[in-house]
């Protein structure tokens, strides 16, 4: 495998050819914030939080979907980025009914996380206030639309990792909703396997499961790696030689 | 079917079309057949049948003619004379014309267009050369035109990298609006190492006002299959797609017809032109999403997938429809590789300025006397495009501002009236060439008013993928929607002006990017326009009604409204 040398943040650092921008810049422990990537399931490029600006040029890219090359010369922290990151931030927290005071996920919560690291602390523009439902027909899930981000991560594990393809979305720009099925309730669905990939997955507190109330969600993102390793190597132990405990 | 047939199919045509003293063609596109032009061809015909002329005057079902508001319109063709166009033909006017100007050639004077106007003048037609001369629903029509000559002359004289080379060489650019260089696009496909290659032309045209795409396919549909058969055959596919948009079921239908027919006399399918060359056509019809004309996303939509665009690279050129490479024009681009084949590269660069070369069709709209679809070489200036071909502005008001480009462009003032349009001008101006809408605003256009149209048409058709579009475009929606009722601040400008900033480069795909260009453009050349607004809540123009205030002032209102109310009761 080849050796790149690309600059970031004005110092040089080499990666592997066919390496994204974003795992080359948290590589080197560059903290990027991302909501719709998450590793194991194929890049969206949709969230653009992890966009960086490019020499020459000052031209931007989100990092998950730029293949690293070699002689790039990149910045991650720019004043312009941390702007931005910042408006797209305070535009999801518009967007819809994000209340993390009475949310499952308060103090776990991805984009809660990113708003608090990046200093957000209050939003410039109109809440939207959509008038969106919950789902609760499932016997063990629940999904709060109000909470959604359409990050899609639930839809892209459920496609590719468990194979149901239960999850979509439908509608267009912001009344884009994700589905389950032909949007009938998620209890009613003929595909759901249950699995709760999708759950565990999810960066907010939309989807979670039943029987939870405020901060109470934990979710573990690491159960896909065990996963894509296992069907890899078979090998079912997780990268740090323990088993993955069952039940969580 | 090989060559020699081609020339005798064409042979024969000539030969049939010239046995009539008098050829009335009856424009079927669209616009005229919304205005009548059906019943206006049937009078022609009832008439000619009364009249027992069937052997010497001939109706013909024709493309468009360009001058759209004054549909329908009728062309008589006597032989030996100079074509005459009559406009706002009615059944009547159609039998006046049949009995007086058809059978004893005296022209029906009310109803006629003068033919020196300069809407026809101006024009060069190069793509539209057929449009409004030939039946679209006939092949040999086409063929008697030299149809099929230039892909017979490609497909026998001409190897792939000679076309391509071609291409290169006349300096053709996109004809979607951002203008990259066609032959290098050919090219690249052509040296993709893949078995497996695509075509793919781009008909889904959907910015307001715009409908260039749709008139060459329905006045030429074959140039455009015959365009996409010569790139078959320059970058070695077998496979084209025509992505048709769903609202344009008149172009559907005469694509799905010229397909058929050329498949039947051997121009398609399988061994064109008894070559070893085989090229199938298939047409893929829109569901009505504009974002599906970017595109990645029509790729999408052609494979059956939900139509959103993906990250760029790969680009279709290396992974395109099912992961091969995929070599995707507009329409337009597509209606321009025959003239360059036929007539040669040299003769297509000497069209244009240096950097844009041949004709670009613009769909004029607005408040213009001659609205309607026109062909000009490239570097016309906008004067003599609004004021020349257009016929200035009606009711003696003032020219303001064009719009090109549609939702992506943006609007040119009075000052620049005399840039020439082409790719890099419009561009330096803050707008851009885009597909070729073109809408020309009076004094009675208010600025914030248009950016709020146009804004709300990318709200709407946003697919909601990425961040900065989906919720970006509402948020400045909001805040133009403020500044034409009158509540907006001065804060609220600011925000506006930094989310157009933010959207425009943080967006995934054109659609985004391209978004807050009609704002932007706005603001500035009419940013007093946008602080009357905000400062001393007036409209100019009289468009916007003003009638709400700042929130904070609203302590102030709320008393005077009250109180205004109590007087009405009483």
């Amino acid at each position: 495998m080849a050796v790149i040398t690309v600059t970031i943040n004005d110092e040089l650092v080499s990666g592997r050819e066919g390496q994204s921008l974003l795992e080359l810049v948290r590589e080197q422990g560059i903290d990027l914030p991302t909501l719709c990537h998450l590793d194991g399931l194929e890049e969206r490029g949709g969230c653009r939080l992890c966009m960086v600006e490019m020499a020459p040029g000052n031209r931007l890219a989100a990092a998950c979907v730029t293949p690293a090359q070699e002689g790039m010369v990149i910045y991650t922290h720019s004043e312009r980025l941390v702007k931005y990151r910042r408006m797209i931030l305070e535009l999801l927290f518009a967007e819809r009914n994000h209340v993390c005071a009475v949310c499952v996920m308060n103090g776990r919560c991805e984009l809660q996380y990113e708003a608090y690291t990046i200093g957000m602390d209050h939003v410039r523009y109109d809440y939207l206030t959509p008038d969106l439902p919950m789902d609760a027909s499932h016997d063990r899930f629940v999904i709060d639309h109000n909470r959604c981000i359409l990050c899609t991560r639930c839809v892209r594990v459920c496609d590719s990792v468990e194979g149901a393809h239960t999850w979509d979305v439908m509608g267009r720009g912001v009344n884009c909703r994700v589905i389950t099925d032909l949007n009938q309730p998620w209890g009613t669905s003929q595909s759901c396997t249950s699995c709760g990939k999708c759950v565990q997955v999810c960066p907010t507190g939309a989807l979670h499961a039943k029987g939870s109330t405020v901060a109470e969600m934990v979710k573990r993102h690491d159960f896909l790696q065990w996963i894509l390793d296992g069907r890899e190597n078979h090998q079912w132990t997780m990268r740090n030689g323990e088993p993955m405990e069952s039940g969580r | 079917m090989n060559r020699a047939d081609l020339q005798t199919m064409a042979q024969r045509e000539q030969e049939k079309q010239g046995k009539y003293r008098c050829r009335l063609l009856c424009c079927a596109s669209t616009p005229c057949l919304s205005s009548g032009g059906a019943a206006v061809q049937q009078a022609l015909e009832d008439a000619i049948k009364e009249q027992d002329a069937n052997a010497e005057v001939a109706v013909v079902s024709t493309g468009c003619m360009g001058p759209c508001s004054r549909g329908p319109v009728v062309t008589v063709q006597i032989q030996g004379e100079n074509d005459v166009y009559y406009e706002n033909v009615t059944p009547e006017a159609a039998r006046q014309i049949v009995a007086d100007h058809a059978l004893n050639g005296q022209p029906v004077q009310e109803k006629l267009l003068p033919s020196d106007l300069p809407f026809f003048a101006k024009q060069t037609k190069v793509v539209l050369s057929n449009s409004g001369l030939i039946d679209p629903e006939r092949l040999e029509d086409y063929v008697a035109r030299g149809g099929y000559l230039a892909l017979a002359y490609a497909l026998r004289e001409m190897s792939p990298e000679d076309v391509c080379t071609e291409i290169s060489k006349s300096g053709l650019r996109g004809r979607g609006g951002a203008g990259y260089p066609s032959g290098l696009k050919w090219d690249l496909v052509r040296k993709a190492p893949d078995d497996k290659k695509y075509v793919v032309a781009n008909g889904d045209e959907g910015d307001p006002g715009a409908y260039m795409d749709r008139t060459l396919m329905e006045s030429d549909p074959h140039r455009v299959l015959e365009g996409m058969a010569i790139a078959g055959y320059a970058v070695g596919a077998d496979q084209g797609f025509i992505y048709v948009r769903g609202e344009y079921p008149v172009a559907a239908k005469r694509l799905e017809r010229a397909i058929r027919a050329a498949e039947r006399r051997g121009l398609l399918g399988s061994r064109v032109l008894d070559s070893s060359f085989s090229f199938r056509i298939d047409i893929r019809i829109g569901a009505g999403a504009f974002v599906c004309g970017e595109e990645t996303a029509l790729m999408a939509s052609i494979m059956g997938r939900r139509g959103q665009p993906v990250p760029r690279p790969p680009y279709p050129a290396q992974s395109g429809l099912w992961g091969h490479p995929t070599l995707i024009n507009n329409v337009e681009t597509f209606g321009n590789i025959v003239p360059i084949i036929e007539h040669g590269a040299d003769w297509y660069a000497a069209i244009g300025t240096e950097k844009s070369k041949g004709t670009k069709i613009f769909a004029l709209a607005g408040k213009v006397e001659n609205t309607g679809l026109i062909e000009v070489p490239m570097g016309i200036t906008l004067r003599e495009i609004v004021f020349d071909i257009g016929g200035g502005i009606p009711d003696g008001r003032e020219f303001k501002a064009a719009q090109t480009g549609g939702p992506s462009g943006g609007c040119i003032p009075a000052q620049f009236l005399d840039t020439k349009v082409d790719y890099e001008s419009l561009k330096a101006l803050g707008s851009i060439m885009g597909s070729g809408g073109l809408i020309v605003m009076d004094d009675q256009s208010c600025m914030p008013d248009v950016a709020k149209f146009f804004m709300e048409f990318c709200m709407d058709e946003s697919c909601g993928k990425c961040v900065p579009c989906r919720v970006g475009t509402v948020q400045m929606y909001r805040i133009l929607q403020r500044i034409t009722d009158g509540s907006a601040t001065r804060q609220d400008l600011q925000n506006l002006e930094e989310l157009c900033t933010m959207v425009r480069e943080t967006s995934l795909c054109g659609l985004g990017q391209s978004a807050p260009n009609p704002v932007m453009s706005t603001l500035r050349y009419f940013r007093e326009e946008y602080e009357d607004h905000i400062n001393r809540r007036t409209c100019e123009a009289g468009v916007c009604e003003m009638t709400e205030v700042p929130v904070l002032e609203l302590v102030e209102e709320l008393p005077r409204r009250i109180r205004a109310a109590a007087i009405r009761n009483q």
